[in-house]
């Protein structure tokens, strides 16, 4: 038996840090604030005390350097580690995500090997100021050559995290904002890793599968939870993460429920839900008993403060759309 | 200071001399339709040769914008023959050899700076001796990615040489559009690192004062920025026309201090050259650089290396994308050559 913790998140991440540091001299982590403050939301807490200013790295503040400087420190032979404070924050870093970090190893034909982890906390419902709650997934999983991971429990925080790491492609790994504190459970201790692509059913069930990633994964299972007691059979699927998408989960739960609600938080027009929806309806046509809903952001900028709670999906609306789901023909 | 040796300046001439050779025959191959956009060297090719020579090959790196490659023959042959593949469109384009140690072209401007910076500072943390120096121009100098790199460079005293080709003119820009400093090197003052201005049509100005700044990064002293002040000779491209902005009276200025004809004057002078070595020089260039296109234009490709090297493995999505590629490409071959389904 594996032994393991109750942790946060947050707590989580940090011991992946921590781990991926100590396995591999390599690993260097480079970021805002990271190193003696050890990150605004502590996640890189005491990774500067033990490994020293050489693999912890306070860098100025220029986004655009910091996941630049990161493809020449790949070409180097090192596995960076880079974070950007808030994802929202990374449109200054866009040119170097889309247009270098992304395309390095298809640039050079695999001379160059771009084994870079970028992680942001993301998502809303913490009252943030503007650009720090926004959701790019969508937007990220659009480039090619860039792979999107999202974990939605302190298990996957770590397993998934060590897993971007060691991976030699460039990883984007999305924290929720929410999740960090908000997220807690056993985590198994020592080493532990989750292979990138493969979605987890966060909840089984017959009747309709709600999938989602991320904090949308904790709503979709509260409110699978409370449909169970009314006696229906609801099934939940955490993709883990986008790039690579685990097409054949997706298909297998979906076949058997042929009904599907899909969670995000993003705004909805060309949202990644999109994309979740049009890969249901290529593969799982002939086995959709209803139309496949959305249950997304609004088409806005995210909004301030006081309009959070109408912009960001919550337990209600996801029932909802339930509901309408399972009362279609 | 350390002046190149008159045999160090004759083989700077030679890959001058080679590099515009070179570029001629690339121009009329894109006006043939055989190649894609080039960006000629022309009125560079001192910096970029000159700079090549101060560098070790083996050790130092070189991130090129676009401008460079046909004078970086000292950094291997490889890079002449990649870029022919790059010309003509083959994916191996970008794709030297390991011991090769030059970056991939650079087309959205200034963002190879950053990395250059990021390789130096790779280099410190793992101990490996070497610089890294980048190309840019007067009209990257106004990006972002410049000023980040560049300030980021001198916090870490990354060992790298930020080279700023000041040519006047970026497309049609001219330089007191692109900005209101007096001189590019000036800027070096806003990041705590040096810089130094020199004439880029001087080979051994370039020479000396990379091999200077060479020498402060390796012994720990962090990068230089140097502005080297030359005149873009040709068009921006070969999709350019640059007599709809240049006067004529300024770019004829420019052509008399042509740094070939500036350096084949001083070493004719000392007897290490003449036309006709030049001739020979020209000659052996042309036909190195047709073997190279021959040879591009040959190399083989696979019909599904459309998906090779986007990532380690193919994602499901992918693969599924290359299948049906492979299988429609297979049914069209068998439907051109009469075979039935």
């Amino acid at each position: 038996m594996t032994e393991t913790s109750e942790l946060t998140m947050l707590q989580s991440i940090n011991e992946a840090l921590h781990g991926e540091m100590a396995r591999d001299e390599r690993v260097v982590l480079l970021g805002e604030d990271i190193g003696h403050v050890g990150g605004v939301f502590r996640a890189t807490e005491g990774l500067f005390e033990k490994f020293g200013e050489t693999r912890v790295v306070d860098t100025p503040l220029a986004e655009g350097a910091i996941v630049g400087s990161a493809v020449g420190l790949a070409m180097a032979g090192l596995v960076p580690v880079a974070e950007i404070q808030f994802l929202g924050f990374s449109y200054q870093a866009m040119h170097q995500l889309a247009g270098q970090v992304a395309r390095l190893r298809y640039r050079s034909q695999g001379r160059f090997e771009p084994a870079i982890t970028i992680r942001a906390p993301f998502g809303g419902g913490v009252r943030t100021p503007e650009l720090h709650s926004d959701s790019l997934e969508g937007q990220l999983a659009n480039i090619p050559g860039l792979k999107v991971v999202a974990p939605a429990t302190a298990a996957d925080a770590k397993g998934l995290l060590a897993a971007s790491i060691r991976d030699p492609d460039p990883v984007i790994f999305l924290e929720p904002l929410r999740g960090y504190r908000g997220i807690r459970g056993d985590v198994p201790d020592g080493d532990h890793v989750v292979p990138l692509g493969s979605a987890r059913l966060a909840r089984t069930g017959d009747d309709l599968v709600i999938v989602a990633w991320s904090y949308q994964v904790e709503l979709a299972c509260k409110v699978a939870d409370a449909l169970t007691a009314e006696g229906l059979s609801i099934a939940v699927l955490d993709l883990r993460s986008l790039v690579p998408l685990d097409l054949e989960a997706i298909s297998a739960v979906v076949d058997r429920c042929g009904r599907a609600v899909v969670v995000e938080e993003a705004a909805q027009t060309g949202g990644f839900a999109g994309e979740v929806v049009a890969t249901i309806v290529e593969e799982c046509f002939w086995s959709l008993e209803a139309p496949v809903v959305r249950v997304s952001g609004f088409d806005v900028p995210y909004p301030v403060g006081m309009l959070e709670d109408t912009y960001v999906p919550d337990e209600k609306r996801i029932a909802a759309a339930v509901r309408q789901t399972l009362a279609s023909a | 200071m350390a002046r190149p040796t008159e045999t160090q300046l004759r083989d700077i001439l030679v890959d001058m001399v080679e590099a515009r050779a070179q570029g001629g025959r690339l121009w009329n191959l894109q006006r043939q339709g055989q190649v894609g956009t080039v960006a000629p060297v022309d009125g560079h090719e001192a910096v970029v040769a000159a700079t090549a020579h101060a560098l070790d090959p083996l050790h130092d790196w070189i991130f090129p914008q676009y401008r460079e490659p046909l004078a970086l023959q000292r950094f291997g042959p490889e890079v002449l023959e990649q870029y022919m593949l790059y010309n003509v469109g083959h994916p191996d384009g970008s794709r030297l050899p390991p011991s090769v140690r030059v970056a991939p072209i650079a087309i959205s401007l200034a963002t190879q700076i950053p990395h250059a910076v990021g390789l130096a500072w790779g280099m410190t943390l793992q101990n490996e001796p070497g610089v890294v120096t980048v190309f840019f121009g007067d009209g990257s100098s106004s990006e972002g990615d410049f000023h980040e790199a560049a300030n980021l460079a001198g916090v870490l005293r990354a060992p790298a040489i930020l080279l700023c080709v000041n040519n006047q003119w970026a497309i049609s820009t001219p330089l007191h559009q692109q900005t209101a400093a007096k001189t590019l090197a000036d800027r070096a003052t806003g990041y705590g690192i040096p810089g130094v201005r020199i004439d880029g049509n001087d080979a051994a100005e370039v020479y000396d004062a990379v091999d200077q700044a060479r020498q402060r990064a390796l012994h720990g002293d962090g990068p230089t920025l140097i502005e080297a002040v030359v005149y873009r000779l040709g068009a921006h491209t070969t999709a350019d026309d640059p007599t709809r902005y240049i006067p004529a009276e300024e770019l004829e200025a420019a052509q008399r201090d042509d740094p070939i004809t500036r350096l084949a004057t001083h070493l004719a002078s000392k007897g290490l050259w003449d036309d006709e070595l030049r001739t020979t020089t020209e000659a052996e260039a042309l036909a190195r650089i047709d073997k190279a296109f021959e040879r591009a234009i040959t190399q083989p490709l696979a019909p599904d290396a459309v998906f090779d090297h986007c990532f380690t493995s193919d994602t499901p999505r992918m693969a599924r994308q290359r299948n049906a590629l492979l299988e429609a490409t297979t049914a069209t071959g068998a439907a051109e050559s009469g075979v039935s389904q």
